[in-house]
């Protein structure tokens, strides 16, 4: 089925946060912060307050109330202190944008200045060990002894690699609209990957009850993590319009979204890895070196897929973190996996051509009985499905492994393999299904942020009430629609989808009307090894005498329980992957160490790929039957996509080139220098 | 200042503040959401529209310039209630997610098919090298689809194409 919002889409008649009409809207626009650490001396607003059209000015001068749980990036102006360059210091509010704009530059914020420390290092000396990393595993886990499995290996080695930091990037700025009523009910029209957990955020940070607040969210441009958490722009906009007794609304620039809507975390990664005469691990470790702001501990969970991934009798892994002068990093499409495979899979890549080993043939050999940390059976596995059947569709068995012997002109032929992973989880959530006249009503406060939500649970609803899938309606985006979770880790469709299902179920029997909580039935979850695997093959085409990239074949092989509607998947896979192409060959913002904050702040110099960066992208998947997931049967694929892809991508570089480059992205100055 | 402009077929006078683009125009003052800004710096594609007939950045245009302009917006593709041959492949293809870059999209690829002339890798400048995948692919690169749906987008306009 096509996606049932497809219509208003492409007429421009879908409406993302801003685009409500609202009578008399007014317009905020923040001030930024311009130095990395110290505090805000002084806030000079008379200028501002002077100019044509301007209704108040927000800042710590006069603090605006928020509730006592206010806490992080979100509670605004309560802090003199400055904890990041670009931090919120102040905003202007006016009847047009140009004039709230022009306001926001005439306010003068005065700062004493402190020595700020942005840059992370593997030996800095603040590194410690967080407690827990997203969103609750331990920070480290020890099986075995690695001492002693790298001592008896044939073969050792010992790599690091870096990632750089990463920006979501979603093509809609994050932007709100807020209107509070007489009876001081507030109203915001949000970018969120999820209204329930938003209003009820909103509702903490303000410090009004969550049954006055309500986020309306029908369409996302996108989010990729960066949505899922309330943003400062939700908030700024809630309080500028109590100030001024006018709905407000804000839209960030691109260059304000890259420092307050979160990014991923820079990473440094040591792997080491020891294996004997036939390939089989005798030692793996994944030591991770990460950054979170002063504010708030955000600690991307980097290693865990290598507690998923391989059999070893020696495994450890372990996460460092440092607290600078940065804003708080955030989710990013598959936060952990995304740049913890990126590293393993390298380092896989590494053993299989140190042991003389085939890359395929050494992931199958080392294929786990049980979740190699945990020791829990797995509800399904089909890892080594996946690259046989990739390896097949790819032509793996004419490639000759020798690095560098394909020549085509002046490119270089390569290609790589890497695994991929992502954890297939379910939460409780609630919804409402009404028939009426005839058809069917979904009511649950999910969120479609691109995945294709509405029409692929339209589909999961007709399955079970055994009607067509365009005699169900459903209504999303909305916090008072039944609690749900947000659209986040995978878990959307499988969360939704079961509490759909069960009210479907209900109402079959009870006439016109079921509905559902899943809270009990998800807490009774038997506990196993619940993952999605896949398997990434890329041909790239690398210029000899340009260092340029091309990525001439992704071809994504996945296993992802059943796939409940081919068309939807097939895009999130491709889409998954074309990040993860970015990620491997143009994405990077740069960390300003002189003055703190972010460069590369905005679409010209942070390269996502465009369309003519990819050439042929497949993604097939074999389908798989696990009653132990959900009713349907089904893992998320949001973010599967992403892993692996730029491992997948580096392997198949140093394959054409015959050298290996550890550090994200592989751009043409890497690839050059060595001869340089 | 007072202008009046053409947007999709309609007449529009209006006073605009001198600093406002042509973009802020549609969205806040005519209520057209179609043209959606994702950069306002002529980097993403998002706010393409039709400026007498060319496609266009309506983020790097100001409003006072678009005097006696006609602009045609994603909203003025449909004829009635009947789709563009482009909005029904871009369904058919499943050429969007978010939906949110698709508006550019589509204005830049109405566009596009009315250009003539070589492209940036066009090989022999005295050929009409057609609308290739290859070529299609380049001339669409000014628009910007974070969620990846380029494979799609390109199917899309290939049916479309002549």
């Amino acid at each position: 089925m096509n996606r049932v919002e497809g219509r208003v889409k492409v007429a421009g008649l879908a409406t993302y946060a801003a685009e409500y009409p609202v009578e008399g809207v007014t317009y905020a626009y923040p001030v930024q912060s311009r130095i990395a650490k110290g505090r805000i001396r002084r806030i000079d607003v008379r200028d501002a307050l002077a100019m044509p059209g301007v209704l108040a000015v927000l800042s710590s001068e006069d603090p605006p109330r928020l509730g006592p749980a206010a806490e992080g990036e979100l509670a605004l102006f309560q802090s003199r202190e400055v904890a990041y360059r670009g931090q919120f210091v102040a905003a202007a509010v006016a009847d047009t944008y140009e004039n709230a704009r022009a306001a926001a530059d005439a306010i003068v914020v005065e700062y004493e200045q402190d020595i700020h420390d942005v840059a992370l290092r593997a030996d800095h000396p603040n590194l410690y060990q967080p407690e827990t990393v997203n969103p609750g595993f331990p920070s480290d886990t020890v099986k075995g002894d690695v001492e002693a499995g790298l001592n008896a290996a044939e073969t050792v080695i010992d790599v690091t690699y870096t990632t750089p930091v990463l920006h979501n990037n979603p093509m809609e700025p994050h932007a709100a609209l807020a209107l509070w009523d007489g009876e001081g009910r507030l109203l915001v029209y949000d970018t969120t990957q999820g209204t329930s957990s938003s209003r009820d955020l909103l509702a903490q940070t303000l410090g009004v009850s969550s049954e006055q607040v309500r986020v309306v969210s029908r369409h996302v441009g996108g989010g990729f993590g960066s949505k899922g958490t309330s943003r400062p722009q939700a908030v700024l906009a809630a309080l500028a319009a109590r100030a001024v007794g006018r709905p407000v609304k804000i839209v960030l620039t691109r260059q304000q979204m890259f420092d307050v809507t979160g990014y991923r975390t820079p990473t440094i990664q040591r792997l080491r890895l020891g294996a004997d005469a036939d390939g089989r691990l005798t030692a793996l470790e994944h030591v991770a070196y990460e950054q979170s702001s002063t504010l708030v501990e955000f600690a991307e969970q980097t290693t865990t897929p290598t507690r998923v991934m391989y059999a070893t009798p020696a495994l450890r892994t372990a996460h460092r973190l440092v607290r600078l002068d940065v804003a708080t990093p955030s989710w990013m499409r598959a936060p952990g996996e995304c740049p913890g495979m990126y590293a393993l899979e390298s380092a896989m890549d590494e053993l299989a051509y140190a042991a003389g080993i085939d890359p395929i043939e050494l992931r199958v050999r080392n294929e786990p009985e049980t979740e190699p940390d945990s020791g829990l059976p797995f509800s399904s596995r089909n890892l080594v499905a996946c690259l046989r059947e990739g390896a097949r569709r790819f032509g793996w068995d004419r490639r000759d492994p020798e690095p560098g012997r394909r020549q085509e002109g002046e490119w270089l032929v390569g290609t790589g393999v890497a695994a991929s992973t992502y954890p297939a989880r379910r939460s409780p959530s609630k919804a409402v299904v009404t028939m009426r006249e005839g058809d069917f009503l979904v009511q649950v406060a999910a969120a479609d942020i691109g995945t294709g939500a509405r029409t692929a649970l339209a589909g999961i609803a007709a399955g079970v009430l055994r009607v067509a899938p365009d005699r169900v309606h459903v209504e999303l985006g909305d916090s008072d629609l039944p609690d749900a979770p947000l659209a986040g880790g995978s878990m959307g469709t499988a969360s939704w989808g079961s509490a759909i299902v069960r009210a479907c179920e209900h109402l079959k029997v009870n006439g016109t009307v079921g509905r559902a909580d899943t809270t009990e039935e998800v807490a009774r979850d038997a506990e196993l090894a619940r993952h999605a695997f896949g398997a990434q093959f890329a041909e790239v085409r690398v210029n000899s005498v340009t260092g340029e990239v091309r990525v001439s074949r992704l071809l994504g092989v996945f296993a992802a329980g059943h796939i409940l509607d081919a068309e939807l998947a097939r895009s999130q896979f491709i889409g998954g992957m074309t990040m993860g192409m970015g990620m491997a060959l143009m994405e990077e913002t740069y960390t300003d160490e002189e003055f703190g904050g972010f460069l590369r702040r905005d679409l010209a110099q942070y390269h996502v790929p465009a369309c003519a960066d990819v050439e042929r992208i497949e993604a097939v998947w074999l389908d798989e039957e696990d009653d132990d997931l959900n009713p349907m049967g089904s893992k998320g694929i949001g973010e599967i996509g992403i892993v692996g892809t730029a491992a997948a991508v580096g392997n198949a570089v140093h394959h054409a080139i015959g050298r290996r480059v550890r550090d994200l992205p592989i751009t043409p100055a890497k690839i050059l220098r060595a001869r340089f | 200042m007072d202008i009046t402009l053409k947007v999709n077929g309609s007449s529009h006078s209006v006073h605009v503040d001198p600093r406002m683009s042509l973009l802020d125009l549609l969205r806040e003052r005519l209520g057209l959401i179609g043209a959606k800004k994702g950069c306002d710096h002529g980097q993403c594609g998002a706010c393409t529209v039709l400026i007498d007939g060319r496609r266009a950045n309506s983020c790097l245009a100001l409003a006072v310039a678009m005097d006696g302009s006609e602009i045609v917006t994603v909203e003025g593709l449909m004829e009635g209630e009947e789709l563009h041959p482009l909005q029904a492949a871009f369904i058919e293809h499943d050429a969007f997610q978010c939906g949110y870059c698709t508006p550019g999209q589509l204005c830049s690829a109405v566009g596009m098919l009315g250009e003539q002339g070589p492209s940036a890798i066009t090989g022999d400048l005295r050929e009409d090298p057609g609308l290739t995948p290859e070529e299609i692919r380049e001339r669409m690169s000014g628009n910007l689809c974070r969620c990846g749906a380029y494979v799609n987008i390109v199917s899309a306009i290939a049916e479309v194409a002549p």
